[in-house]
């Protein structure tokens, strides 16, 4: 692609991080899975544990579950060179005097195809089908790459001077559609790309907290941090692509929150720019009482008030050891009640996690190739202890997937207090194996649905979060409600529609739900798919549970924000935004 | 209310054809028919061992743990004596169903049906819609109430077709009777006080316990939505609270949802037919007991006819709250901690009840005695030719179908084939002499005679009542129109309106559906060329008069006992009158009347449409209702009362 890198500002080499990803589908263009000629599936590239391995049962289970057949393929339809040369995109609007100052203030841009449809959505399931189809919408007319938090606060000075709208892009993982440009906005569209800040600025070692660029993507801190044996432990499933600056703006939740907290727990320093200015706090204290906390405004704004630049956060010393495990619960019910009473005690670890009967199966079908006949052994010997001498029920039988973190011998020890637990519950510990595979799969489930759309599947995941009290309920209640409306719109096969307790709190647990039909026989999978998600929505909020626990709200949940807050509430936000942005310069129209 | 329950045009409704279960068992043995292999499938979300933990899930519910705290915080008694206490209230409730005696009634009330009546006609359709709806989601059956015979009827089938025993909320009455409560309890009936308005305790238990067979999905609920039996074979106005019971899992998503099925449970002749008649003229209703009832046995050598019980289409509380109960209110409190209903709540929960109400009505099966029944009613004084009656029947079968009545006449006999078999099975009620077809009513001089008299009347009008739900509101039309100052339809839409509101004591109309009563009597009438309507006008044609008498004539009675009642209140009321006197003031009052020669209608004498005008005039402020240190007083304000 071509990029019109101005010369004075050298760009760092991950603004190419775009070269190696695809532009239809999630992560990284060497990895996907496919079905090789044998009709096996497997997983392409070497960056993951499952790369290059073969999944004997994956073909079952996914004939099985969805009725699809390798016969039958739907092939993304358009190839890139489509897109990017024969005018399916729009040229850009461009702001000529916002261009001529941006060029005098020495900052990069593109008005490239390419660059532009990149940042024009996030992983939504609608937006991924279109772009497969070959279909854009609106996409921002320029991208920009500030450098630093100083290039921000001009680039958002000359947004304002020139009445441009902005929409600051971190990592692209949104699924709220929160990346969709306003089909509306009649201004010149620049989306603000922050991933040229991505440096670690400090490391105060006294009080364990370090200064970050907001641009920079999870893995990269961590990795940097790392080096210097520190960690943030804040590690969200996308933490290979997402952004610093993107889990402020969303309110991010991290897998191992229950050592190291969500994001709200974790920074202690925020500096934005918005249109009024820069606003930050003056000190580093670890807590305030001045008021509301402004953090709050900030925390979850979705990209609406202003680009977050530099955030302060908290560091640990990497942990000394880390040990996986995983228990067989003979239902679902009990399952949530040992998770329930594990809460109770605060003895979580680091993290823990169930998955119903459906995701069970479903992990099941992503084991690889087992090496050794011993292996295989050992798995039928494992599988007939817990059927048949156990008694639990193949088709009930659920499974929670554990992670702990720590000093070796705290670990070994609130280990033990958790599998004690488990056991009152009927809990069978079923190895450290199972976990860490668990885990590693929630790195590549991601790319599983890809393989899906190549053959009539699609499929997506949202979340709640809901009391203690109420979580049986609604994971019965969505799940039904799932699989009713897909009936009722005419979805030809049985969805899979399927959920698990992604975190404990002291009130309640973050729930996850998984849904995929295939949609052969449909004219308009994506309307159905939306309308079936719409519908699950609505369920949730019914049932007790929030309108989002991590996701965020985009464009995507607009609409249920009122009913969420109170119009008090949502006067409270609006007429912050109508002073921080008077002439909506952060126009995404995202949240309000 | 619901489009559910819609029909535009009541010609068109489809019905399920009905199977003879009788049948069967006049062919095999009722023995081995008692000792089947009897394997129900079961609802799929059904908790493993739900039923021997009944009890036990109840006593530690946290809905019972939360009410008994409250209690003895107030009151200062002891929690675990509280809890003994309900306890001992479930021990009362709890029905303890066993498939031995469910066997034993199988065996013998296949005898004592085949005994009384010729045939018993189920729809078997219906019957495969509860086996589906069983399978999804927790039932709760819903028949319409006119006998004692209705939930042994119910479970009778439901074992037939090898369903799921229902569990049933019965009336405190028949625990009086030790022997047969006990049966009862064991084919897997619970027993619920009459009234415990104020006990928190008791309700909590009794909520709780119903609740929790929904919730484990072990066995259909089945209640009478009427709440008793109706006397007058008319539909009664629906008591909500257990219909607000069985909803409230579904409002706090406890279950996915909730299947409700009306069941229409019709008798060709009542088994309680003159006891009701007698009991609405004032003689005391018997108290339940075990010898009553042997000594009923001399009914079992009479022909009851037969019965036909129709299993309504069930229907989803989800569909039916969808857009009229916000499920989120239920978010903010602890789903254990009781609370009122809110007005959107109960005002669903209202509509629901009628439009249920309104199904089982729809589903009633009409003999023909039911038209001969209105006819003769119609023509108390002189009665009618066999001729004459015979061609009125088929007239008045064809009006009845196409408002939509579900008929059942046996259309391959001869009309006076079918008149005189009818009237041979209810040879009790009426006098057939010189071939004219009477009522047996002349004249009375004693009150005595006229009570006697009245009886078989009221047992008619109770055959007549049936029909009325079919045509009512063009009934409410056609009285609207005669009684309107002008043929304007604004004016004829506010008689309408009036006489609406006023009947809506005495028979099944659902709150807030006036205009779409009187759209539907307009489409009626219209379609069956008695009423020519213009942009403003709506005239009655010449060919329309008949039916526009008829069906004036069929509401007449009700409009005069109305007013009766005013003309009591306004003239004979003292300043103000308790309730327990009204009943055989006003009773005297109409006897008196009768026997001066200037009232006709014996069926004024009837307490349920006293009481009803009574309620209804307390309704519209035409009195008052003022709490004296005796019991309530009924000041009359004569204004509104004169209107009538």
């Amino acid at each position: 692609s071509i990029l019109l890198i101005l010369s004075q500002c050298s760009v760092n080499s991950s603004v190419f991080t775009q070269e190696i990803m695809k532009w239809n589908g999630w992560g990284y263009s060497d990895s996907r899975f496919l079905f090789n000629k044998k009709g096996q599936a497997e997983f392409t590239g070497k960056r993951y544990r499952l790369s290059g391995m073969i999944l004997p049962s994956l073909k079952d289970w996914f004939e099985g579950t969805f009725g699809a057949s390798l016969q039958h393929k739907s092939p993304a339809t358009v190839s890139a060179i489509y897109i990017y040369f024969f005018n399916a995109v729009q040229p850009p609007t461009l702001n000529e005097a916002f261009v001529e100052d941006l060029k005098s203030v020495g900052i990069p841009f593109s008005h490239d195809a390419e660059d532009r449809v990149f940042r024009a959505h996030g992983h939504c399931l609608h937006e991924i089908f279109a772009l497969r189809e070959g279909k854009v919408g609106r996409v921002p007319d320029l991208v920009v790459w500030p450098n630093c938090h100083n290039d921000v606060v001009k680039i958002v000075e000359l947004a304002c001077k020139h009445s441009v709208c902005l929409i600051p892009y971190g990592g692209g993982t949104s699924v709220s559609s929160a990346l969709e440009c306003p089909p509306e906005e009649t201004r010149s569209i620049v989306s603000l790309d922050t991933s040229q800040m991505n440096r670690i600025l400090w490391i105060d070692e006294k009080n364990l907290t370090a200064h970050v660029e907001a641009g920079i993507i999870g893995q990269d801190l961590e990795r940097l941090l790392n080096e210097n044996g520190y960690c943030t432990g804040h590690e969200p499933d996308s933490m290979e692509f997402s952004s610093l600056g993107g889990w402020v703006a969303t309110r991010a939740s991290g897998m191992k929150k229950n050592i190291y907290g969500n994001i709200e727990d974790l920074v202690v320093h925020i500096k934005m720019v918005t249109p009024r200015g820069v606003i930050e706090k003056s000190c580093l204290g670890p807590r305030m009482s001045t008021g509301p906390d402004i953090h709050h405004f900030i925390m979850g704004s979705e990209g609406t008030l202003g680009v977050v630049t530099e955030v302060t956060m908290k560091i640990r010393p990497m942990p000394e050891y880390q040990k996986y495990g995983s228990v067989v619960f003979p239902n679902f019910e009990q399952g949530v009640a040992c998770l329930r009473e594990v809460a109770r005690q605060r003895c979580a670890p680091a993290s823990i996690r169930l998955m119903d009967n459906e995701q069970f199966q479903f992990g099941h079908a992503l084991k690889p190739q087992v090496s050794s006949i011993f292996t295989s052994f050992l798995d039928g010997l494992k599988k007939f202890y817990i059927t048949k001498f156990k008694g639990f029920d193949p088709h009930h039988l659920c499974v929670a997937t554990l992670l702990f973190e720590g000093n070796r011998e705290k670990v070994l020890q609130h280990e033990k207090q958790v599998y004690d637990i488990a056991a009152k519950f009927g809990g069978l510990a079923a190895g450290e194996d199972n976990g860490q595979r668990g885990y590693m799969l929630t790195f590549v489930i991601a790319y599983l649905r890809d393989l899906g759309m190549d053959y009539y599947v699609i499929g997506e995941s949202f979340e709640t979060s809901v009391p203690w009290d109420r979580v049986l309920d609604i994971c019965r209640n969505v799940k039904e409600r799932i699989i009713r409306e897909c009936k009722e719109r005419g979805v030809q096969f049985p969805p899979l529609s399927t959920c698990r307790v992604t975190q404990t709190y002291d009130a309640g647990a973050c729930v996850y739900f998984y849904f995929a039909f295939n949609y052969r026989g449909l004219s308009d999978p994506v309307h159905v798919y939306e309308r079936v998600e719409h519908a699950a929505r609505e369920e949730i909020l019914a049932n007790g549970g929030s309108l989002s626990h991590h996701h965020g709200v985009g464009k995507l949940r607009k609409e249920w924000m009122r009913e969420t807050l109170s119009n008090v509430g949502m006067g409270m936000l609006k007429s912050v935004k109508d002073y921080v942005d008077p002439n909506n310069i952060f126009g995404n129209r995202n949240l309000l | 209310m619901s489009s559910l329950f819609q029909h535009r045009d009541p010609m068109l409704k489809k019905r399920d054809d009905f199977e003879d279960i009788l049948e069967e068992r006049r062919n095999s043995s009722d023995l081995r028919y008692a000792l089947k292999c009897y394997t129900p499938v079961v609802y799929k979300g059904v908790t493993p061992n739900a039923a021997s933990l009944l009890k036990t899930t109840v006593l530690q519910s946290d809905q019972l743990h939360y009410v008994v705290d409250q209690l003895s915080k107030e009151t200062g008694v002891a929690a675990d004596v509280i809890q003994e206490e309900a306890s001992a209230i479930l021990e009362e409730m709890a029905h303890r169903q066993q498939l031995s005696t469910v066997r034993f009634f199988a065996f013998t009330l296949s005898k004592a049906f085949k005994a009384l009546f010729r045939s018993i006609h189920v729809n078997e359709e219906g019957i495969q819609r509860l086996q589906q709806a069983i399978q999804e989601h927790p039932v709760v059956l819903l028949p319409s109430h006119r006998s004692y015979m209705d939930f042994l009827l119910m479970s009778y089938i439901l074992y037939t077709y090898d369903l799921v025993l229902p569990v049933i909320a019965a009336g405190m009455d028949f625990m009086g009777m030790k022997f047969v409560g006990e049966m009862l309890r064991m084919s897997g009936a619970f027993f619920i006080r009459r009234s415990f308005g104020g006990d928190k305790l008791y309700w909590t238990v009794f909520s709780e316990y119903v609740k929790t067979m929904l919730r484990n999905g072990m066995a259909p609920v089945e209640f009478f939505l009427e709440g008793t039996r109706s006397r007058t074979s008319k539909s009664l106005t629906p008591k909500l609270g257990l219909l607000n019971i069985v909803m409230d899992p579904f409002f706090k998503g406890e279950v996915f949802d909730v299947s409700l099925v009306p069941v229409s449970i019709s008798y060709e002749r009542i088994l309680e037919e003159t006891l009701y008649a007698r009991e609405l003229l004032g003689v005391p209703k018997p108290k339940e007991s075990t010898s009553g009832l042997f000594k009923a046995r001399k009914v079992l050598s009479e022909d009851y006819g037969s019965i036909h019980v129709y299993f309504g289409q069930p229907v989803s509380v989800r569909s039916l709250a969808q857009g009229k109960v916000n499920r989120c209110h239920f978010n903010l409190m602890p789903r254990h901690i009781p609370r009122r209903p809110s007005d959107e709540t109960q005002c669903f929960v209202n509509d629901s009840a009628y439009s249920l109400v309104r199904a089982q009505e729809e589903n009633m099966v009409l003999k023909p005695w039911v038209l001969l029944a209105s006819l003769l009613l119609q023509n108390q004084s002189q009665g009618l030719l066999l001729d004459e009656l015979t061609e009125q029947a088929v007239w008045l079968r064809g009006l009845s179908r196409e408002y939509g009545a579900f008929l059942n006449w046996p259309d391959h006999m001869a009309p006076s084939e079918v008149v005189s078999s009818s009237l041979s099975l209810h040879r009790d009620l009426v006098k057939i002499s010189g071939g004219r077809v009477q009522l047996p009513c002349s004249s009375p001089i004693t009150e005595e005679e006229l009570m006697n008299q009245a009886v078989v009347v009221l047992s008619c009008t109770s055959y007549r009542n049936q029909a009325l739900h079919v045509f009512l509101r063009p009934a409410l039309l056609a009285s609207a129109i005669h009684i309107a100052t002008s043929a304007k339809k604004e004016e004829v839409y506010n008689s309408f309106s009036f006489l609406r509101n006023m009947l809506s004591n005495e028979f099944i109309l659902c709150p807030g559906a006036t205009l779409q009563d009187f759209e539907e009597a307009c489409y009626l009438l219209g379609k069956t060329g008695a009423l020519q309507m213009s942009q403003q006008e709506m005239q009655v044609t010449d060919s329309g008069q008949k039916t526009v008498n008829f069906l004036t004539a069929m509401l007449d009675p009700f409009l005069q006992g109305y007013q009766v009642v005013c003309r009591y209140l306004c003239e004979e009321a003292t300043e103000a009158l308790t309730e327990k006197q009204f009943i055989p003031a006003i009773r005297t009052f109409i006897v008196r009347l009768i026997l001066a020669g200037s009232l006709r209608y014996y069926e004024l004498l009837s307490s349920d449409l006293q009481k009803n005008a009574l309620a209804a005039l307390l309704r519209l402020g035409a009195i008052r209702k003022i709490k004296v240190y005796v019991g309530g007083k009924l000041p009359t304000q004569k204004a509104v009362a004169a209107r009538l």
